[in-house]
């Protein structure tokens, strides 16, 4: 770990602020990601900007019958909310199913979307990767890569992004708001909040230096019956092979994305309109560019079976 | 002490306190946080340094240069030893991978230096700023690519008895198969740790060691330092599963390092480094060849097992019990080694039988369903009470930490087995586990979404017995002290030892004291090859035999005819209390159990059958496990409840082979990708539904007067098989690659969509 300094912000401004004044600043949330990667040197912040005094771990009705969910409210308390389970099930059902309890207890709904890849390569410092290092290849290509992505890689990156929360949040069409240095807001809808790798593997998103996350919003609710299916080795505590969340309406029209694909969740609105022709419509549409490797071929058909598990799981509930 | 005789009725045959479920004794230190572990020794070195391990970047190679300047320049940073400034280390001890590499690299994360500093942090950070060269060459990363130049290997000759080629060609049922094992990684909860102190030229080192004497023997020998000049403890060890079997790479920079700065270092390995800078349990490419006739009776048995190793490291052993578990005429058995470039392969739970096992058993499944016969029957059907055929059996133990030169090596003719419940352990398991519930047809058992199988394997696995010593003390107050060098990995040598000298000296559990895992108490081997709780109880009751009859003479007993029962010695109609023989002056007593013939008249072998039911998501191929049963025969159970940990625990091992342990490796730059524990996924506790272990009634006189048996590794040899086979069942689909990973099966399961 290098050595760093450290403060705690008093309000979202003075912390967007003080990052994008000091090169090499971070912000510091749950720590769940960050503090780990410090240790290994992956990242190596100069300085951190503690945010846990900001206030924002409140989850408040909006205007328009959504919620607005504060930057630091954490995993378990987003994942309990009485209106989030009653209405947003597939949020809850996408966050029990990550980490563990006490990871959960820390880590911040902002901080969760900020997650970093899981691929072996970007955590040995010993192997090229140019998420990690700009420039210096990518060693997961022909290697071992299958926790990796199928669609949406580039020739300089196949990693995933790791989460479960984004991808519930993405297919509920969340909009991630935020407050730059300068002080001026902005509402990003989730679908661009992630990017895909390009020619520019290093940057995971589309915020600028600086721009601190405050809240995610989430559209009135849909109805409809809410899933989420996370296909993983073991029973628990494992990152997802492929996983489903679907909100699946009576009529069997519904919205799906897939996490565990691709470098952000995976979600095509062309496929969804194909919902009530099966899962394999689906799937065929919205993996339709796939380059997958020999390693993970399987995550095409098994995104689809995972699917249609959704489906009939929507019909019998 | 010298065993050379079946032992006749003893005290422990009583089972006053012996066979009795005691709980841990130390437990209450380790669930609150008392129990002091190798690297939390601050008492005794207070002002220890932080050493912090830097692994090589390549696989093979040599650094071409190394500076150093600005890591030592760095906050903090007392000292860096490299292979420059660290005096010769020699190449000899039961690890063969140096622990200090350069110039030459032997394996990725092979140790290059250690960064010592005032703080762990500061070490760490020192660390990153070593500036490495290196000159990558050319190596062998891939087993199946190396198996041209693979070689047989003096550990274990070849076997061929009978005319196997000509019995299998003719036979009318048979499975030819090829079964692969991945790497497995030990991943025990406490990483490797060590703090080491020297006081003069004597050296102390509190370590992670399932094994005090080779500790000791391998440190003195590497580092030329005098057996009597060094200590080792090693109190409480948090797990090891073979993978603390001698000093590494921890142990040996920490004494380095203690040197340089002249003071105390302490060394951990980070979690990344342990899978590729420490040994593995190496990947196996196994051939069964089962032939028999429509009967069902084995006509030929064959079993070819490939494994790969560093230059002077050994095979991994995974066709040796097939000599010895099942019954047939005609017989290969064959060990070949490649050479790779792969960290070291070594010990790890059960070495030979769990991956042997993985094969052996699921061939026997195939070859049930070949001949429409139930999988119990047929292992009942061929079940032996001698070693098959005349030849020589199994070379040496198939486990190198055991090693115990008793084991059958030259016996001529037939050697029959010490004890064999082979089919009681196969009737009980079908009984207790419902398993004529089993359809045989696979894949015709479902439940809403999930396929539901079952399945079963056989289980053996080497019992050694290990010469072992013990000194025993009584003082006035009536409480026995026992010393052992003798370990305790959390498997309950504590308890087991304090049963042994309570039961031999008719005293409860609480007024003995048990003291183990220091090299200044007697050599009794340590934890490994299931051997530890065998030979350390052997190596008590000799000593407590020297005690009583140091006792009985101080009390005026003829000792033949004293009996000590509830703290008191007792013959005739006279009585003294135990403690009283110690009122001048504490009694101490120190021997050691030697042992004759016996191992080599008999084959003493511990048997088990593994049974368990699955779930296979039809939609997505997870599978989990629902239930699982072992029934053990392992000779007399010292404690059935650490006992069963020893079990619970193994199952959970097979269940991490079956499902998910794999080590992956990059044969391009040849070493082990996943290597943390994010990665590399074992079993958590929702894999683990519901376990049930039964100890089958038994005692064997061969194996020493205590008549125990290890019971640890026998847990895990076979579980894996038997989740294949339910698997299997379940789906239809036969995986012959480990892990049974969901891609595997997945596109032949049924359609869904």
């Amino acid at each position: 770990m290098k050595p760093f300094t450290y403060e705690r912000a008093k309000t979202p401004a003075e912390a967007a602020a003080a990052v994008a004044r000091q090169p090499g600043a971070k912000f510091l949330a749950g720590g769940t990601n960050l503090l780990d990667l410090m240790k290994l040197e992956i990242e190596t912040p100069r300085h951190l900007v503690d945010v846990q005094d900001l206030k924002l771990d409140r989850i408040e009705p909006t205007t328009d019958g959504g919620l607005r969910i504060g930057a630091l409210v954490t995993n378990t308390a987003l994942a309990a909310d009485t209106r989030v389970r009653r209405d947003y099930g597939v949020l809850t059902r996408a966050i029990v199913a990550g980490a563990s309890g006490q990871l959960r207890n820390k880590a911040t709904t902002a901080g969760n979307l900020l997650q970093r890849t899981r691929c072996p390569y970007f955590y040995d410092p010993n192997m090229p990767c140019n998420k990690r290092k700009p420039g210096s290849g990518c060693a997961a290509i022909g290697g071992y890569s299958r926790q990796l992505a199928v669609i949406g890689s580039s020739d300089q990156c196949i990693a995933t992004y790791p989460g479960d929360m984004a991808v519930a949040m993405r297919v509920l069409d969340a909009t991630v708001e935020t407050v730059k240095a300068d002080g001026t807001t902005r509402a990003i809808p989730i679908a661009d909040f992630h990017r895909l790798p390009g020619d520019k593997p290093h940057l995971d998103n589309n915020l600028e230096a600086g721009e601190l996350i405050t809240a995610v919003t989430v559209p009135r609710p849909l109805g409809g019956t809410h899933h989420y299916e996370k296909v993983r080795d073991r029973a628990s505590y494992a990152f997802a092979l492929v996983s489903v969340a679907a909100v699946i309406q009576k009529d069997g029209s519904g919205r799906a994305a897939f996490g565990g694909v691709a470098h952000k969740p995976w979600r095509v609105e062309a496929a969804d309109a194909l919902m009530t022709q099966g899962a394999a419509a689906v799937t065929a549409r919205a993996f339709a560019n796939a380059r997958p490797t020999e390693d993970n071929a399987f995550k095409i058909p098994l995104a689809t079976r995972a699917l249609a598990a959704t489906i009939a799981e929507g019909k019998s509930a | 002490m010298k065993f050379d005789t079946p032992a006749g009725t003893n005290p422990i045959d009583r089972e006053t306190v012996v066979g009795q479920p005691h709980p841990r004794i130390e437990g209450p230190l380790k669930t609150t946080g008392r129990a002091v572990y190798s690297y939390e020794n601050h008492e005794a070195a207070p002002n220890a340094a932080y050493g912090y391990v830097v692994g090589s970047g390549i696989a093979k190679g040599r650094i071409s240069s190394m500076d150093v300047r600005e890591a030592k320049a760095a906050p903090g940073v007392l000292a860096i030893v490299t292979a420059d400034n660290a005096g010769p280390i020699k190449k000899q001890g039961f690890y063969v991978a140096k622990p200090l590499a350069g110039p030459e690299i032997e394996h990725y994360h092979q140790a290059i230096a250690l960064v010592v500093a005032e703080t762990f942090e500061q070490a760490r950070h020192a660390a990153s700023l070593i500036r490495v060269d290196y000159a990558r060459a050319q190596g062998a990363f891939d087993l199946a690519a190396a198996r041209a130049g693979a070689k047989p290997h003096q550990r274990q000759p070849d076997v061929r008895i009978g005319d196997f080629d000509k019995a299998f060609a003719s036979a009318p049922m048979k499975v030819d198969a090829t079964y692969t094992t991945p790497d497995h990684s030990h991943m025990m909860l406490e990483p490797h740790a060590t703090i080491a102190r020297w006081d003069g030229d004597h050296l102390t080192i509190w370590s992670a060691q399932q094994i005090v004497g080779w500790a000791r023997r391998d440190l003195g020998n590497k580092l030329s330092i005098p057996q009597d000049k060094i200590r080792i403890v090693a109190t409480y060890i948090g797990g090891g599963f073979g993978g603390k079997g001698s000093v590494c790479s921890d142990a040996i920079l920490a004494a380095l390092g203690a040197r340089a700065v002249g003071r105390a270092v302490k060394v951990t390995l980070p979690r990344p480094l342990m899978p590729n800078n420490t040994t593995h349990r190496p990947a196996t490419i196994q051939r069964v060849r089962l032939a028999a006739g429509r009967d069902g009776k084995l006509v030929a048995v064959g079993h070819e097992t490939l494994s790969g190793n560093l230059p002077g490291g050994g095979p991994e052993i995974a066709a040796a019990q097939t000599q010895l578990l099942y019954a047939g005429a005609n017989r290969l058995n064959l060990t070949r080694l490649a050479t790779l470039d792969l960290p070291e392969g070594n010990a790890m739970r059960a070495p030979g039988e769990a991956s042997g096992l993985m094969a052996l058993e699921v061939a026997m499944d195939e070859l049930a369903e070949k001949l429409g016969m139930d999988p119990v029957e047929l292992r009942i059907l061929n079940d032996t009470q001698v070693v098959p055929g005349a030849g020589p059996g199994r070379g040496t133990s198939t486990d190198p930490q055991s090693a115990s030169g008793n084991q059958g090596k030259e016996e001529q003719g037939p050697r029959p087995f010490s004890i064999r419940q082979f089919i009681p352990c196969l009737r009980t398991g079908a009984e207790r586990f419902g398993w004529e519930e089993r359809n045989p047809k696979p894949g015709s058992r479902r439940e809403g979404r999930w396929l539901i199988g079952m399945g079963m394997a056989s289980a053996i696995r080497g019992a050694p017995i290990i010469p072992a010593g013990g000194r025993v003390t009584l003082d006035g107050k009536g409480i026995v002290t026992v010393e052992s060098n003798m370990t305790d990995m959390g498997t309950g040598s504590y308890t087991i030892i304090g049963q042994t000298v309570a039961e031999m000296m008719g005293l409860p559990l609480d007024r003995v004291v048990v003291k183990l895992a220091d090299s200044n108490y007697p050599e009794a081997f340590g934890g490994g090859g299931q051997g530890g709780a065998a030979s350390a109880t052997a190596g008590a009751y000799a000593a407590c035999v020297k005690l009583r009859e140091a006792v009985a003479m101080k009390l005026g007993f003829n000792s033949a005819d004293a009996e000590f029962i509830d703290g008191d010695v007792r013959a005739g109609n006279r009585r003294a209390p135990l403690a009283q023989a110690a009122k001048d002056g504490a009694i101490t007593a120190e021997d050691k159990m030697e042992y004759g013939d016996l191992s080599k008249r008999f084959e003493q072998q511990t048997f088990g059958a593994h049974f368990c039911e699955v779930a296979v998501d039809a939609y997505t191929g997870e599978i989990r496990i629902r239930r699982m049963l072992a029934v053990c025969a392992a000779g007399r159970i010292l404690n059935p409840i650490t006992a069963r940990s020893q079990v619970i625990g193994g199952m959970v091992g097979g269940a991490g082979a079956a499902l998910m342990e794999e080590l992956a490796v990059d044969k391009r730059f040849g070493f082990f990708v996943n290597h943390d524990l994010a990665g590399y996924e074992v079993p958590v506790h929702a894999d683990i539904p519901h376990q049930e272990v039964i100890f089958l009634e038994e005692t064997d006189p061969t194996i020493s007067p205590v008549k125990a048996k290890g019971v640890g590794e026998l847990g895990i040899s076979g579980v894996a098989p038997a989740i294949a086979n339910a698997v299997y069942n379940a789906t239809g689909v036969r995986v012959r690659e480990y892990p049974i990973t969901l891609d595997k099966h997945l596109t032949q399961l049924p359609e869904i969509v």
